[in-house]
């Protein structure tokens, strides 16, 4: 990790007391955290046999140990994904070639239902370690990791493609070696965009950390230790206290999380923000604080901060030069022919291979049907953002234009927004089955239970940062009702309510997989639709069928995106923007 | 071409010789920046080079470091050909290009680090250079707590600390304000003329004219579009220089009289009115109504009345000379002024736009815009002439690309349409990027 390096220069260290309160503090967490993470981990070493013969318990007190076996599937997916943003982002933006394939790649991989290629994925770790929890763990880990990465990434290759053209000058004519440019300039340069992306990710992560831990590929079933796999007994053996105690543990996870991971890591990445001036009052945290404070903490980071700066500042460079004609050659007209003509040939195969597959099980009446199911799903996705944009945008603004009410209220909507509202399924389901509800209409808010959150928090944002001068010209010439609704305070707000409209549209169609059929106890409540249709083809393991519903559902929501999301964005950050 | 005069201590340090750069425009055409240039620094010099925004001296000054490889001629440094970025050569940005992520030590050490020079030497160094310029006590600062010409002083140690044979500047004061401008600029002068700084020579990329004349020994005019070493001056006067001493004042009369004859250098001034038309393929400069309007008043006004030595009229209207030389020049383009010999004078016009009111003087800019800016006769005839009185922003675009790169061209078209806008000559709706006769709403 990087370290606050001005934390060492602040204070002098001899005068300070030998040990101070914070020191006391810190031993505690540190140490705290050690034990639980050795326990953690230990246990996913063993053969999955041993595994299956301890059930899931569904005492209260079995919780926190679950708990920290879904915060280590995390932290294990995040890692993984930040070292595959470092690897995929840097090459997208610096090898034009590369970039060619890459970051369509990635646009597609953005569109693709997380919870549909769970089943291969589970399939393909488990062969990969037979008979270990590994495997299973992995697979889970992956699937966190699907959801996470993809935004990290852009947001990297985002960052490496805006580089400010000065500061790329002063490290080319200083000659630092491409190791150097990485972690001195690319790296802090993209910190911000990427801090926030992976507070993004995470949060959305919840939810299929949830989803990963009980799933069922045919005959296998998979239960994984932790919050997911307590929630999915819960629902079998129809235990709604058990429920509620997952909903209290999954709260105070991710309160922990976000004070002491993300607080500390938004409020420390703040140094990397490029505007040279001073704007609004950075941000703080208590963790970064008592880490900068406290003895210990320095005792024990800091040899790790200046290992690795020091790794940072290191010249290295490639040992063999590239030959100046090897180099030119390689970057010439015909060898981009080659390389496209590489890329479609490679294109055509992976077409075929697709197209075989699925059509050894499926027909073209079938397809059609999917496609049907798709149109079903996707007006399911659009009357609730349209519902839900109804209800949050002027909720939104109320809270948005009210500081006080802001300040306290934001937080609350960005954790709602990172809780897995699988978790409060079950609740919905007893009501749907008590109340003889049609679940064709009554699992579709399910949908959007957890992602209309993006779209309040994200106009709150933008009802706050409306310019005040403009408040008051407006309720200088006495603009009100529908004149102040429509000609202010909706086109301030609309470029942030487009970010918030979009993140929520993608999840909605991610969640359909989940909401579409759900159950408690023996009960199946299913609804018609394209999640309905991957979520049974994934129980009955019927893998051209998963294909084809992934594909169709990928198809569905880049056209929504194209059609819809990016047009109105583009018009959005033309015409509307503030600043 | 001219070639600049090779000094007289030994081999130069740079020498370029008929270098050409140019960018693609599309598959035939490319885009003229610099034009054959060739020159030559020494040890021991100060060489300015001097030209307005968009005269390609920035562009040369990549190129000598190594930054930017040229379309065509060759940049020697010590001799050897320039390959990429050149050992024992810093660079100091008009934007400061501080890290801001880097403490001002951490800014400074960062040169060294490249060079894989060890930790307690790195740190003396670097040391040394921030003493040096100023900064002592500032060195856990972040660029963000400083003010403007702190920054730039780190951008300085920041250079001096690799110990280079040649530091490049590029516009290195010209962000800042003038009183902290002209503290810096002395305190490098200073610097310099005591033997203090640990390079040999300097290169300065400067579009304001006294700066050029305080500062080198030699400066380099450049005309632009394409980019010409269109003149060589040295200056003698010794250091420190009085601005106000009539010799200083000679040579900035003499540079300004020179820049401002833009087409043909080094010809007589006074040439026919005709070549300051604007073709179709001259580029606009952004200089907004306003601004004109304003210029013309100041100029008929007292103490002018009518006639204005360019310096003077700088000083007084506390502009730079590379701001005021766009709008004399627009003025000259519109028949509204003449410029000759460094002075500009109203025309019968230019004074007529002064004395009306509102509306009359719309309609004798919108006369002067299509009398004279060929593009906006262009646009208006290709409206009235197409049934439908539209047409689109492209069909114009596309029209002047053959002539000048994609940003300036757009930025001629918006120059022509706020024109418009203000002349009434035609309309522009940005909805649907056409243009049109009148405006509908």
């Amino acid at each position: 990790m990087f370290l606050p390096s001005a934390a060492g220069k602040t204070t002098d260290p001899g005068r300070r007391p030998l040990v101070s309160a914070f020191d006391l503090f810190a031993f505690v967490l540190v140490f705290g955290l050690f034990a639980l993470f050795t326990q953690g981990t230990q246990q996913t070493l063993i053969p999955i046999a041993d595994m299956e013969q301890v059930p899931i318990s569904l005492s209260p007190w079995a919780l926190p140990e679950y708990a920290l076996r879904t915060t280590l599937r995390m932290l294990a997916a995040i890692i993984a994904s930040l070292i595959f943003t470092f690897a995929y982002g840097a090459l997208a933006a610096k090898s034009r070639r590369a970039e060619m394939v890459l970051i369509p790649v990635l646009d597609i991989l953005q569109s693709v239902p997380v919870l549909g290629f769970l089943s291969f994925t589970v399939l393909f770790f488990m062969n990969l370690f037979p008979g270990q929890v590994i495997g299973v763990e992995m697979a889970a880990v992956f699937a966190i990791f699907t959801s996470q990465a993809w935004n990290m990434t852009f947001s990297f290759y985002q960052s490496l493609k805006t580089l400010p053209r000065d500061l790329e000058e002063v490290s080319r004519s200083f000659r630092l070696t491409g190791w150097q440019r990485f972690w001195r300039l690319e790296v802090p340069f993209s910190m911000p965009g990427l801090v926030w992306n992976t507070m993004m990710s995470m949060s959305g992560g919840w939810f299929f950390v949830v989803a990963s831990e009980a799933i069922s590929v045919g005959n296998t079933t998979i239960t994984l230790p932790g919050i997911g796999a307590y929630v999915s007994t819960a629902i079998a053996e129809k235990d709604l206290v058990a429920v509620g105690w997952s909903v209290l543990a999954m709260l105070v996870i991710i309160l922990i999380y976000d004070q002491l991971l993300f607080r500390p890591l938004v409020a420390w990445a703040d140094r990397f923000r490029f505007e040279q001036s001073a704007g609004a009052p950075p941000p703080r945290s208590w963790v970064l604080d008592l880490v900068k404070r406290a003895h210990l903490f320095r005792l024990v980071l800091s040899p790790l901060g200046s290992l690795f700066r020091g790794a940072a500042r290191m010249p290295l460079r490639s040992p063999v030069p590239v030959p100046h004609h090897v180099s030119r050659a390689w970057a010439s007209r015909p060898m981009d022919g080659v390389w496209t003509a590489m890329v479609i040939g490679v294109a055509l195969y992976g077409l075929w291979l697709i197209v075989s597959f699925v059509a050894t099980e499926v027909g073209w009446r079938e397809v059609l049907n999917v496609v049907w199911l798709g149109f079903l799903t996707l007006i399911r996705v659009a009357v609730l953002i349209a519902l839900a944009s109804l209800v949050w945008v002027p909720v939104g603004v109320w809270i948005g234009l009210r500081p006080k009410v802001a300040n306290a209220l934001q937080p609350v909507a960005q954790f709602l927004a990172a809780f897995p509202a699988n978790i409060v399924f079950p609740f919905a389901v007893v009501m749907i089955v008590r109340f003889g509800l049609d679940p064709n209409v009554w699992l579709s808010p399910l949908m959007i239970l957890g992602t209309q959150w993006y779209i309040l928090f994200n106009v709150i944002a933008g009802a706050s940062a409306f310019p005040n001068d403009m408040k008051e010209a407006a309720s200088s010439f006495h603009l009100k009702g529908a004149q102040w609704w429509f000609k202010v305070i909706l086109p301030g707000v609309f470029p942030y309510y487009v970010t918030g409209a979009l993140t929520a549209s993608g999840g909605s169609w991610n969640a359909s997989i989940v909401a579409e059929v759900a159950s408690w106890g023996n009960t199946t409540l299913r609804a018609e639709g394209l999640g309905s249709y991957i979520a049974e083809a994934t129980t009955a393991a019927d893998f051209p069928r998963i294909t084809l519903g992934i594909a169709i559902m990928s198809l569905y929501v880049m056209a929504f995106n194209r059609t819809l999301w990016r047009p109105l964005f583009t018009f959005a950050s033309k015409r509307l923007r503030l600043d | 071409m001219l070639e600049t005069a090779a000094s007289k201590a030994g081999t130069p340090l740079v020498e370029v010789s008929h270098v050409v750069q140019s960018f693609k425009k599309n598959d035939n055409n490319r885009f003229l920046v610099l034009d054959d240039v060739s020159l030559s620094i020494a040890e021991g010099e100060i060489v300015g080079l001097l030209g307005r925004s968009g005269s390609g001296k920035s562009t040369l000054l990549r190129i000598i470091s190594g930054l930017v490889p040229p379309y065509a001629g060759e940049v020697k440094w010590c001799g050897e050909a320039v390959k990429g970025p050149c050992k024992g050569l810093s660079m100091v940005f008009q934007t400061f290009a501080l890290f801001p992520w880097l403490t001002v030590l951490q800014n400074v050490e960062i040169g060294l680090e490249a060079l894989g020079i060890d930790a307690t030497e790195r740190r003396r160094r670097a040391e040394q250079a921030i003493d040096l310029i100023g900064l002592g006590g500032f060195e856990s600062a972040y660029p963000k707590e400083l003010s403007g010409g702190m920054r730039q002083r780190v951008g300085f140690a920041r250079a001096l600390v690799v110990h280079p044979r040649l530091m490049l500047m590029d516009e290195p004061f010209s962000a800042l304000d003038v009183l902290t401008a002209e503290t810096l600029r002395t305190d490098i002068i200073d610097l310099w003329t005591d033997g203090l700084l640990p390079i040999k020579s300097i290169l300065i990329v400067t579009h304001n004219i006294e700066e050029a004349v305080l500062m080198c020994d030699r400066v380099l005019i450049f005309s632009s579009n394409p980019g010409r070493v269109a003149h060589e001056m040295p200056i003698t006067l010794p250091h420190p220089r009085d601005r106000l001493a009539p010799e200083f004042r000679e040579l900035v009369e003499d540079i300004y009289a020179r820049m401002t004859n833009r087409h043909a250098p080094g010809a007589t001034p006074g040439q026919g009115a005709a070549s300051h038309d604007a073709g179709l393929a001259t580029a606009l400069e952004p200089v907004s109504t306003n601004l004109m309007a304003g210029l013309l008043e100041e100029l008929a006004d007292a103490p002018y009345n009518g006639r204005a030595d360019l310096p003077a009229l700088a000083d007084g209207l506390n502009l730079s000379a590379d701001a005021l030389f766009p709008m004399a020049e627009t003025l000259q383009m519109l028949r509204f002024a003449e410029v000759t010999e460094g002075d500009i004078i109203l025309t019968p016009a230019g004074r007529a736009f002064v004395e009306a009111d509102v509306e009359p003087r719309k309609n004798q800019f919108a006369k002067q815009l299509l009398g004279h800016v060929a593009l906006a006769a262009h646009i208006r005839r290709v409206l009235e002439e197409r049934p439908s009185h539209r047409a689109p922003y492209s069909r114009f675009s596309e029209e002047l690309e053959d002539h000048m790169s994609e940003e300036f061209a757009e930025r001629t078209l918006r120059t022509v349409i706020s024109w418009a806008r203000y002349g009434e000559a035609f309309a522009y709706d940005e909805k649907t990027q056409q243009f049109s006769l009148e405006d509908e709403d």
